[in-house]
């Protein structure tokens, strides 16, 4: 059996992987659109100031592109590395999406930034605005694939299992394309990059306006962020409704941890807004509450009732039961291809399989399975319930509080009135870290909930990983938390010089502090 | 649809494709890496050779990428065994490669001589370390490499990292980097002028004559390896299944495909000849031609790989008949054909905008270049 430690390591290291990498992907996702707007609006008008916008901003979108390549290499090879019967088990789909990203979106991206940032006078304006554009495509079609891809593991629509194979095929592409789950998950995703990169852009302006330095180009900044922002804080609300609506089809049981839903309500169940809970004892020892808001939102009906954690229980003790034949089916038939009578036992249990392989946690054989051991991995099958509840909520709190902000800050735009209103911009300049909150939070409630699967009904966490010594895992979990610590350090120092420089680093002559260009040439700078 | 069996060897030839393009691509940016702190001696000169692969080497990264996801789409199994085996040689690259995006970024970005050296060094283990440590993966690959399977298909690697590190397999790893180093230095000498171009043309020409030695080295050596040879019938159309073989270890095995297919004399043919070729033309200032030929080369050289190992990926020396091949690694018909169709529409594209990428920036990168542009290049 495979080692729990291993398990926990692997899939720390997944986590602060995946963790580091979604610290720059949201802001690469909506800064593009920025910078497309910017850029538009430089060909329509011709006035450099907004040239001078895309390139200052693009700047600072470069220093973070390049930690999100890095980052990012780690996660197509990683399922490989330390996931190895993940991939070997669930390959035939999962890499397929992985590969299109690649061909049809990254490799777009990825050679059109480099014309981004050196094409500027080998491009006539239009052609130049083009590969803006098609960069911002690349950089969203990446997203989607990638969504797909993560949306299969929450939602294994299209594929069925071979015993011959021993793994998971593909039957249906276009069912995993169109995956609802998929498809929420893209939608909601990008609304949270849009808005990172918003947030981003409008919180730097508003430090220039607080400091009354570059006004006009920090107003005109403001405005494109806040204009953008509301429109992608509204849409990263609604469509997270949306995609709150997908899990409670697919996936009830991160509904229910999300909302500790222990019992289930009659509907229209009501929204536990927060509670006390009672982790041990499964229940809730307060809680307030809405009433129908929750039935509502799960279900779009008033009648349809969302099951609570103890129905959900109640049919994987059933489903685990079930299992255990499928497994027992499958060994006979890993043994011997042409035993019938396990062959037929197979296809009338093999939906419940991945349930039967939660016990390969306890015992390799499934004839020393003890009704305890089936209600310990029934028991698994719901995710803990503290961080699931907790995590959620700081997510939406933040995410109304940003669209209060971007409201007030369109409106401020629209009556030009941005400088007089000292508070909203010091307000914008500390919901600076408030994105990347929601976004890592976000990130956390959908995989953490997704627990105790990578894929979920069909293959449990524990199975998955790489047969791997414990040390190697030590190794490389301090190898990578080191190596990204250290890159994330020297990505901060940059980011925040130049965006204290501001748009004088471009070296125009046109803004403050073009001072600081010489002084750092002549070495006479902050830098020693 | 295609056939199976077909597209069994299509993928095989796809996935080849994908390496070579990465060769020939991400390869020469790590060419230049690897030559940046030898051939640029002033920091100036450093930024000449940095920016004539600044605006491409993001998107030659990505034949790296996509080589993976295509790896994984296409061959499951392989993907699975072969990263978790060589856990370490694969982490150790992604961990040099890191050292690339931020390289090119960052360096120029402060002005003090230490940090630029420092991220010179980076860009210098970027291109260096991922071409040695491919090498002597590919020279254990024709070894063959301990890991064995289990009824559930779960894997088990039983070597260790510096067990890779033997002598063929290292001498593998000098062909990868003295041709990865070649075809860097064909490219850089087309984008440079003056003493860069001089020093380059010097240093390309060294590892193009130490990889024709060492790819013959090699080339002698593995007559004398023990290769694999399927024993059993091979339902070519069948379910994947790498478990359903008997495989056999033999001394020789590897140059049966040349005995079968005398044509196939032509691929180590090119790769000697590309070499040579390139090193003359490089002699002559006939940069353009030479890296031409020096891509020519790494065909030679990637093909010959191939072609002796043919049908073989990865065989296993501890158990023989769970080696994987073209046949019984490969994904299910339907995720074939889908990813067959899916490279044949966005392949062209690639080609094209990646192209008129290059066409864009065409020219020479002088010390002239660098100065008028001090805000914005690399």
């Amino acid at each position: 059996m495979i080692s729990e430690q291993l398990v926990d390591l692997s899939r720390l290291q997944f986590a602060a992987t995946a963790l580091y990498h979604f610290l720059f992907v949201p802001l690469t996702l909506g800064m593009v659109w920025l910078l497309l707007i910017m850029e538009s609006v430089y060909v329509m008008t011709g006035k450099v100031i907004w040239r001078d916008m895309t390139q200052f901003w693009g700047k600072l979108f470069g220093i973070n592109f390049a930690l999100g390549v890095t980052t990012g290499i780690t996660l197509e090879f990683q399922f490989g590395t330390n996931w190895a019967y993940y991939s070997h088990y669930v390959g035939d789909i999962f890499g397929a999406p992985l590969a299109i990203e690649g061909l049809m979106a990254f490799f777009l991206e990825s050679t059109l930034i480099g014309l981004f940032f050196f094409g500027w006078s080998r491009l006539s304006k239009p052609k130049h605005l083009l590969v803006t554009m098609l960069m911002a495509i690349g950089t969203n079609l990446s997203a989607l694939w990638i969504l797909i891809a993560n949306g299969w593991m929450q939602n294994p629509v299209g594929a069925e299992f071979s015993y011959q194979t021993m793994r998971m095929e593909m039957i249906d592409f276009w069912a995993v394309v169109f995956n609802p789950d998929a498809q929420a998950k893209f939608v909601h995703t990008v609304s949270a990059g849009y808005l990172t990169g918003s947030m981003f852009v409008l919180s730097i302006s508003s430090w220039y306006l607080l400091r009354k330095r570059d006004v006009e180009f920090a107003k005109r900044s403001f405005g494109v962020a806040a204009a953008f922002g509301l429109a992608s804080a509204l849409s990263v609300i609604v469509l997270g409704d949306e995609s709150g609506y997908t899990v409670g089809e697919a996936q009830q049981t991160k509904m229910a941890a999300i909302e500790a839903m222990w019992q289930t309500k009659p509907a229209p169940a009501g929204l536990t807004l927060i509670a006390g809970i009672n982790e041990t004892e499964q229940k809730n020892d307060w809680e307030v509450e809405i009433p129908w808001v929750m039935g509502l939102i799960g279900t779009r009906s008033v009648t349809r009732q969302i099951p609570g954690i103890n129905d959900i229980k109640i049919k994987n003790h059933e489903r685990v039961t079930n299992g255990i034949i499928a497994v027992k089916a499958l060994e006979a038939l890993r043994q011997n291809r042409n035993d019938v009578q396990a062959l037929s036992t197979f296809n009338a249990t093999k939906a419940d399989l991945g349930f039967g392989l939660l016990l390969k946690r306890y015992v390799s054989d499934m004839a020393q399975v003890t009704p305890a051991l089936i209600d310990r991995a029934v028991n698994d099958t719901i995710p803990r319930v503290v961080p699931m509840f907790w995590g959620f909520r700081i997510m939406v709190v933040l995410g109304f509080a940003m669209l209060a902000l971007f409201g007030l800050a369109f409106f401020s735009t629209i009556k030009v009135a941005q400088e007089k209103k000292p508070w909203l911009l010091k307000w914008a300049l500390w919901m600076l870290p408030a994105p990347w909150i929601a976004c890592e939070l976000g990130w956390f409630v959908a995989e953490y909930g997704r627990q105790p699967w990578t894929i979920y009904g069909v293959l449990p966490t524990h199975l998955s990983v790489s047969t791997l010594s414990v040390n190697s895992l030590y190794g490389s979990l301090a190898g990578f938390i080191g190596f990204y610590t250290i890159l994330l350090v020297v990505e901060m120092y940059l980011m925040i010089r130049f965006a204290k420089q501001g748009p004088g680093s471009l070296g125009t002559g046109r803004y403050a502090f073009e001072a600081m260009n010489h002084e750092a040439a002549n070495g006479t700078g902050e830098k020693k | 649809m295609i056939d199976y069996s077909t597209l069994k060897i299509i993928w095989w030839i796809l996935v080849g494709i994908l390496l070579i393009g990465f060769a020939i691509m991400d390869g020469h940016d790590m060419g230049v890496g690897t030559l940046l702190p030898f051939v640029g001696k002033t920091d100036l000169e450093r930024r000449v050779v940095i920016n004539t692969v600044g605006p491409h080497w993001e998107g030659n990264q990505v034949w790296f990428i996509t080589g993976g996801g295509a790896i994984f789409a296409a061959w499951p199994v392989v993907y699975a065994t072969a990263f978790s085996g060589f856990y370490w040689a694969l982490l150790a690259v992604l961990w040099a490669l890191f050292l690339r995006p931020v390289g090119f970024d960052y360096r120029s970005k402060i002005h003090n001589s230490t940090w630029r050296s420092v991220w010179d060094w980076g860009l210098f283990i970027g291109g260096a370390v991922p071409p040695l440590i491919f090498g002597v993966a590919f020279g254990n690959l024709l070894e063959g490499v301990p890991f064995q399977f289990d009824s559930y298909m779960v894997s088990t690697y039983s070597g260790s990292f510096w067990q890779l590190l033997n002598p063929f397999a290292l001498l593998a790893g000098v062909v990868s980097s003295t041709m990865i180093t070649m075809q860097g230095g064909a490219y850089l000498a087309h984008r440079t002028e003056g003493e860069i171009q001089r020093r380059t043309i010097i240093g390309a020409i060294g590892a193009a004559l130490l990889m024709v030695l060492a790819f013959v080295a090699a080339g002698i050596w593995l007559q004398f390896i023990p290769g694999y040879r399927i024993t059993s019938v091979m339902d070519t159309g069948a379910l994947a299944d790498p478990m359903n073989k008997t495989v056999i270890r033999e001394s020789g095995a590897w140059m049966v495909n040349y005995g079968k297919q005398p044509l196939l004399w032509l691929l180590p043919a090119i790769a000697v000849a590309g070499a040579l070729v390139t090193a003359a033309l490089l002699v002559a200032r006939r940069t353009l031609a030479g890296f031409v030929t020096s891509s020519l080369a790494l065909v030679g050289v990637i093909g010959t790989a191939g072609a002796s190992m043919f049908p073989f990926l990865m065989p296993s020396s501890s158990m023989p008949g769970a080696s994987l091949t073209l046949w019984d690694s490969v994904s299910s018909h339907l995720t074939l054909g889908i990813m067959f169709w899916a490279t044949v529409i966005f392949m062209p594209l690639i080609l094209f905008y990646t192209s008129w990428a290059y066409r864009v920036m065409r020219g020479k990168v002088t010390v002239e270049h660098i100065q008028a542009n001090e805000h914005s290049a690399y």
